[in-house]
């Protein structure tokens, strides 16, 4: 293959530490002892930190990359350990990027950590980007996808893509000088809502690590200049049939960010360009919501209060309020489950779809119903602390 | 033909992987899979009618949309891919 990347502008010799470390390599003509000194040269920048991050982070650094850059700036919690395999039970509470940066350096100590602890955003990615030959996107959302995705294009650098739901996974390479970008592929991103995202919908544990170590290829890939890369190919991996496919990409020519008559030249604000705005905030503003406090009283008093539940049956298994159950999706066909006259209060997980359902029901005639605020998890801090969570 | 559902839009297709159905264009097939599905149809379709863009259409390893989009004709060993864009994670809180 033609060369990605340019070649390093400096050679660095490696010491016999480094060619003990590195033998493995050095005794395979692709990489030799020029690749491994590509790889030392090399500067990767891995956005996040979390399921993809941690086995692309862990991967280069043994492989030898020279400089990674990290940036993430979360804190890791319990429900990351399924699969977040660089972060260990005891991370939790610390930051990300000071437990990655420790696993990194006990892996790897010739492998120099750069950690940014900020949001990746329009004012900081092309000067953040600047000083990294390539990035891999590890984030966990559609306008940080885009940005990291609009900065690669228009700071040339190769964006290592790879994005997974359940046991499902995709995984290109993008902005690269004759490849397709990820606008290409998908000139916009779903409306808020439309697709649920893994903390609704649950994620394998391995998966991410599939994919990540996937993108570590194709990273090191780049690097060396060798082999074939993804460019110009989505692979789609489905862990549940085990089965890999490839669909052929190509260069839009109407794309706003790569295309000859591009309209994108600079950084955009992407919560905007998403639909995302007011997101942490209650879904709706037209539901009358209630505090866990108050169904409590109002059940205490011995109120008619007929509680909704709209998670799926295996959540319902995990912890539940003894509220009737009827799943979201669900919810259209089986309204006549349900009693107009009586006052209902929906909830779920951590009230995000119970507002959706509210809503439906509201429009549906609805007069007496609201959305539980925090949903059980809020009910689990608040009232009843022997619940689990989840 | 066959279409291929994706994990994020099983739960709109009675948890199907696949479906087979008989059409003689990509729109059709569309047609044919959405009729009886609403809540399928409205994560494919916006409401006046064209197909979302954030969900593509390939007909075997190729986009319809270098084809002849929803008129591109079929056969019957043809499989037809539904792939959305995922972002992995969480969507209300931005990294």
């Amino acid at each position: 293959m033609a060369a990605i990347l340019g070649t390093p502008a400096v050679t660095l010799a490696l010491s016999n530490e480094e060619i003990l470390r590195y033998s493995r390599h050095l005794i395979m003509p692709e990489v030799a002892m020029e690749g491994q000194q590509k790889l030392k040269a090399a500067r990767i920048l891995c956005i996040g930190a979390g399921g993809l991050g941690s086995p692309v982070a862990l991967y280069l650094a043994a492989a030898g990359v020279g400089t990674l850059g990290l940036v993430d700036f979360d804190v890791v919690d319990f429900t990351n350990l399924q699969r977040q395999v660089i972060h260990t039970t005891a991370d939790v509470g610390r930051k990300k990027l000071d437990s990655a940066a420790e696993k990194i350096a006990a892996i790897n100590p010739h492998v120099s950590v750069r950690p940014f602890e900020t949001r990746l955003n329009s004012e900081n990615a092309l000067e953040l980007f600047r000083e990294f030959d390539l990035v891999v996107d590890g984030t966990d959302n559609f306008p940080t996808r885009y940005l990291v995705n609009d900065a690669c294009v228009l700071s040339g650098k190769p964006n290592v893509y790879a994005s997974i739901f359940r046991f499902e996974g995709q995984a290109s390479v993008f902005a690269t000088e004759a490849g397709p970008c990820y606008r290409c592929l998908y000139p916009e991103p779903p409306p808020p809502g439309l697709v649920p995202s893994c903390a609704e919908g649950g994620v394998l544990g391995i998966l991410p690590g599939l994919l990540g170590v996937i993108q570590a290829t194709e990273a090191i890939k780049l690097v060396l200049g060798f082999g074939d890369p993804l460019i110009g190919r989505l692979l789609l991996v489905d862990a549940q049939t085990m089965r890999f496919r490839e669909l052929r990409l190509r260069k839009n020519p109407e794309c706003p960010v790569c295309g000859p008559r591009r309209t994108i030249t600079q950084l955009i604000d992407y919560e905007h360009f998403c639909g995302i705005r007011g997101q942490e905030g209650p879904p709706s503003h037209r539901v009358p919501e209630i505090e866990p406090e108050e169904l409590k009283h109002l059940q205490e008093c011995g109120e008619d209060v007929f509680v909704l539940d709209v998670r799926e049956p295996h959540e319902y298994q995990i912890v539940n309020l003894g509220g009737h159950l009827i799943p979201l999706n669900e919810l259209p066909r089986r309204m006549h489950e349900l009693d107009s006259s009586r006052e209902i209060v929906v909830h779920c997980r951590s009230g995000a779809r119970s507002g959706r359902a509210a809503e439906f029901l509201q429009q549906a005639g609805f007069r007496k119903v609201k959305n539980l605020r925090g949903g059980i998890l809020a009910w689990a801090d608040r009232i009843d602390r022997s619940l689990p969570k989840y | 033909m066959k279409i291929l559902i994706p994990t994020p839009l099983r739960p709109y297709a009675e948890k199907r992987a696949s479906v087979e159905v008989p059409a003689r264009t990509v729109g059709e097939a569309l047609h044919t899979l959405t009729a009886n599905n609403p809540e399928l149809r409205r994560h494919l379709f916006s409401d006046d009618g064209r197909l979302r863009a954030f969900v593509n259409l390939y007909l075997n390893d190729e986009d319809v949309r270098y084809l002849e989009k929803e008129n591109t004709p079929v056969g019957e060993g043809d499989t037809l891919s539904i792939v959305p864009s995922i972002a992995g994670g969480r969507i209300s809180r931005g990294r």
